[in-house]
């Protein structure tokens, strides 16, 4: 069955329950004791055999996050987080290296079946390989890394990226297998000191992908990692980190769930992307962390740090999201526009249901010539959520003819919601060219008993209008997960009117 | 039994009461007019009878082939066969024309247990009922009425009518902002859908429009009520004569 196909057939098997993935999973883990301190970091080090150095990396940015305080200014609210209550590792038991997919704890790729994430290779293929020079377009591959709790529990299609020169692994194999490449390029995006949650991960970051492509190559299929967080009161801290050698290109998705729990777990994510000269990333998430009940109660706290560096020249990177779930979204996947004609490009839906506050946006830092970017941001607020866009368009002095387009739309469901728009633009050069529009709309009863007369019911006419709101950040996502954004856009705000 | 009963209907908006008692019955194949003053009821029926919220209707009943249409909730209405054609189409952006009318139609069949249409069967009849209207197949591609004139969205109102096959079509005000070659195709694309097993009631000010389409059936609303019925002559009459000889009747 062709991918887009398989999406189709699995979207249609969700069922009703508004959070879909909030199932747990019972498996024996292995947990590091409560609580941080430079002991816990020694342990998770340990755990993860790593060298030396990468355990003084770890210990600096623990000394460094124990002089720091947590970031205020944000429109998010919730209680002050004890971080001496947290698990900072959790695994599945037993832990051994996995060589094969049947050696994995069937209870885990179970899981992974239930989210509709192929593990399997050969259930990608169903079985047939395509001759070689007979590519069919729409039984595309799909590479699929999958980390559970703090651990990578399979890595698909490893040998053929192989043989392409691509290395994709968990980062914690990397940093074994390929240290001179980690220690190059780990922290020179988000460096150790950069923000009191970034400086956290760097501590005790557990696992995450890491991506390598060579010069010239373009990666054969789409890279993904798929994160799920089922442990009780653990935090996770995943670090992911791709490269684009000269001339290359990649195009990486990451799919994130947990189960439904009554109280809030920490998600501290550090994601870096390096593009040299001629390289181009493409990085979409699709984020559907558990948002917390209709009371506001439970839900993942999501503050993460996402940067791309446009190191080369004519480099480029575009990050893509749709942001469905989590109770706190704090997040703003960057692009520094260091080389000279390197482009940089941000899409979004932020979608805010219950009682969701998402403060989210983007950064782009214009340092080279004729450097340019694009921001798409689509607010979704419905229920009693709190929806803003906080984003930072600069220019360099040094960098002249640096352009920006930026529109930011927000759509209102209902009349207890709010959507903010906090458009920062510094210009420190006169022949920068920025342009911000921005809109905000309600959703229109016209409309809506418009499509309802014509036999639409009232929570079909709301997807309806939504996804047309939304369609030219959809058209951004990889065709497979567009279809599936679409579905989840339209679960996310069921039962949002009326 | 006739397709549609209005009996002694009374409806408010926001406490004022806008429709006084109003009776009208409408059986299969006819096509009835219904003309009136500006703020007679005469939007506020057709908004009724499709179940638009707003109207609290305190009296009175509407049967649909014998069911209680008041009882249904809008999109149910829509798949029994309950048409209305909007006096002012909505745009929808970044929704295809094509895609809205086949998720509609979908969501019709299903409600009716009937199956999907196949996306090949889907296409030859949106082909042919636009080509018919002279509607042009870019046109399908844009956002729902987004950018359309006056006149292409009333043709597309005509189209939605054609696919959909309802058995009783309200037109409200079809031909206001149309000028006489607009009016006159989106005319002809309704008169290609009279049949005996359909209704029409068609909601206007001016007489005009029944030039295009003849009706079987003529009222006259004034202050929330019907108070007369005729033949076709009778919209000629209140041409000539105006609607004020009927204020007191009221």
């Amino acid at each position: 069955m062709p991918a887009v196909q398989e999406t189709v057939e699995r979207v249609k098997r969700i069922d009703v329950d508004q959070y879909r993935y909030g199932f747990e999973t019972l498996i024996e883990s292995e947990k590091a004791p409560k609580g941080l301190s430079e002991e816990i970091v020694k342990y998770i080090s340990q755990k993860k055999n790593e060298p030396d150095w990468m355990l003084q990396w770890r210990l600096e940015a623990y000394r460094r996050w124990l002089t720091m305080q947590e970031p205020t200014w944000a429109r998010v609210d919730y209680p002050k987080i004890d971080f001496q209550d947290l698990y900072y590792y959790a695994a599945p038991k037993p832990k051994k290296t996995v060589s094969s997919l049947d050696e994995i704890d069937p209870e885990i790729l179970k899981t992974y079946e239930k989210l509709g994430i192929p593990l399997r290779e050969v259930a990608m293929l169903e079985g047939v390989e395509p001759k070689p020079g007979e590519e069919d377009p729409a039984r595309r591959k799909i590479a699929v890394d999958a980390v559970f709790d703090s651990v990578s529990v399979a890595t698909t299609f490893k040998a053929e990226l192989k043989k392409a020169g691509v290395i994709f692994m968990p980062i914690s194999e990397a940093i074994r297998e390929h240290p001179e490449l980690v220690q190059k390029y780990l922290g020179s995006v988000v460096p150790t000191s950069d923000n009191f949650y970034a400086t956290l991960n760097s501590a005790v970051f557990s696992d995450g992908s890491f991506v390598y492509v060579p010069p010239g190559v373009r990666c054969p299929m789409e890279l993904s990692t798929y994160f799920r967080i089922n442990e009780r009161n653990t935090g996770q801290f995943e670090r992911t980190l791709i490269i684009a050698d000269k001339g290359s290109y990649v195009s990486y998705l990451e799919g994130c769930t947990a189960p439904q729990r009554d109280e809030n777990q920490l998600h501290a994510a550090v994601v870096e992307l390096v593009a040299l000269d001629d390289a181009e990333i493409k990085y979409s998430t699709v984020q559907n962390w558990y948002p917390g009940n209709s009371e506001g109660k439970g839900g993942i706290y999501n503050f993460v740090t996402k940067r791309g560096d446009c190191r080369g020249a004519n480099s480029k990177i575009s990050w893509t999201q749709v942001e469905t779930g989590s109770a706190i979204t704090w997040k703003y996947p960057s692009c520094i526009l260091r080389g000279d004609n390197s482009r940089g490009e941000f899409y979004s839906i932020a979608i805010s249901n219950g009682y969701q506050q998402v403060d989210s946006g983007t950064k782009m830092i214009h340092l080279g010539k004729n450097t340019s970017s694009r921001i798409i941001s689509k607010g979704i607020a419905a229920g009693k959520s709190q929806n803003t866009y906080r984003g930072l368009v600069t220019a360099h002095r040094k960098a002249t003819g640096a352009r920006n387009f930026t529109a930011c739309d927000s759509l209102l469901i209902g009349d207890k919601c709010g959507a903010h728009t906090v458009p920062y633009i510094e210009a420190k050069n006169s022949s920068a060219t920025f342009e911000h529009e921005a809109t905000t709309s309600k959703i229109s009863e016209d409309v809506l008993f418009y499509c309802i007369q014509r036999g639409l019911s009232q929570e079909e006419a709301v997807g309806l209008v939504v996804n047309g709101f939304v369609k030219d950040v959809l058209q951004q996502l990889p065709m497979e997960f567009a279809v599936e954004a679409q579905k989840l856009i339209s679960i996310s705000l069921e039962g949002s009117v009326g | 039994m006739a397709l549609l009963e209005v009996k002694d209907l009374k409806v408010r908006v926001e406490e004022r009461e806008i429709l006084h008692g109003l009776t009208l019955t409408v059986n299969e194949g006819e096509v009835h007019a219904i003309m009136g003053p500006n703020g007679s009821g005469k939007s506020t029926l057709s908004h009724v009878i499709a179940g638009k919220p707003g109207y609290e209707v305190t009296d009175g009943q509407i049967l649909f082939r014998g069911e209680d249409l008041l009882e249904m909730d809008p999109d149910e209405r829509a798949a029994k066969g309950v048409f209305l054609a909007f006096q002012y189409p909505v745009e929808i952006p970044g929704v295809t024309t094509m895609n809205f009318l086949r998720t509609a139609l979908n969501a019709q069949r299903k409600a009716r247990g009937e199956s999907e249409l196949m996306v090949p069967d889907f296409l030859k009849k949106v082909r042919e009922v636009s080509k018919s209207l002279n509607i042009p197949q870019d046109m399908l591609k844009r956002g729902v009425n987004v950018g359309f004139s006056g006149g292409e969205k009333k043709r597309n109102e005509v189209l939605q009518m054609a696919l959909f096959e309802p058995s009783l079509c309200i037109l409200d005000e079809m031909d206001s902002g149309l000028d006489i070659d607009a009016l006159r195709i989106a005319a002809d694309g309704v008169n290609a859908l009279r049949s005996p097993g359909r209704a029409m009631v068609v909601i206007t000010h001016y007489q005009r429009l029944l030039n295009y389409i003849v009706p079987d059936v003529v009222h006259v609303m004034s202050r929330g009520r019907v108070v007369k019925s005729g033949g076709k002559e009778l919209a000629l009459e209140l041409e000539a004569s105006g609607y004020a000889q009927f204020e007191d009747a009221a």
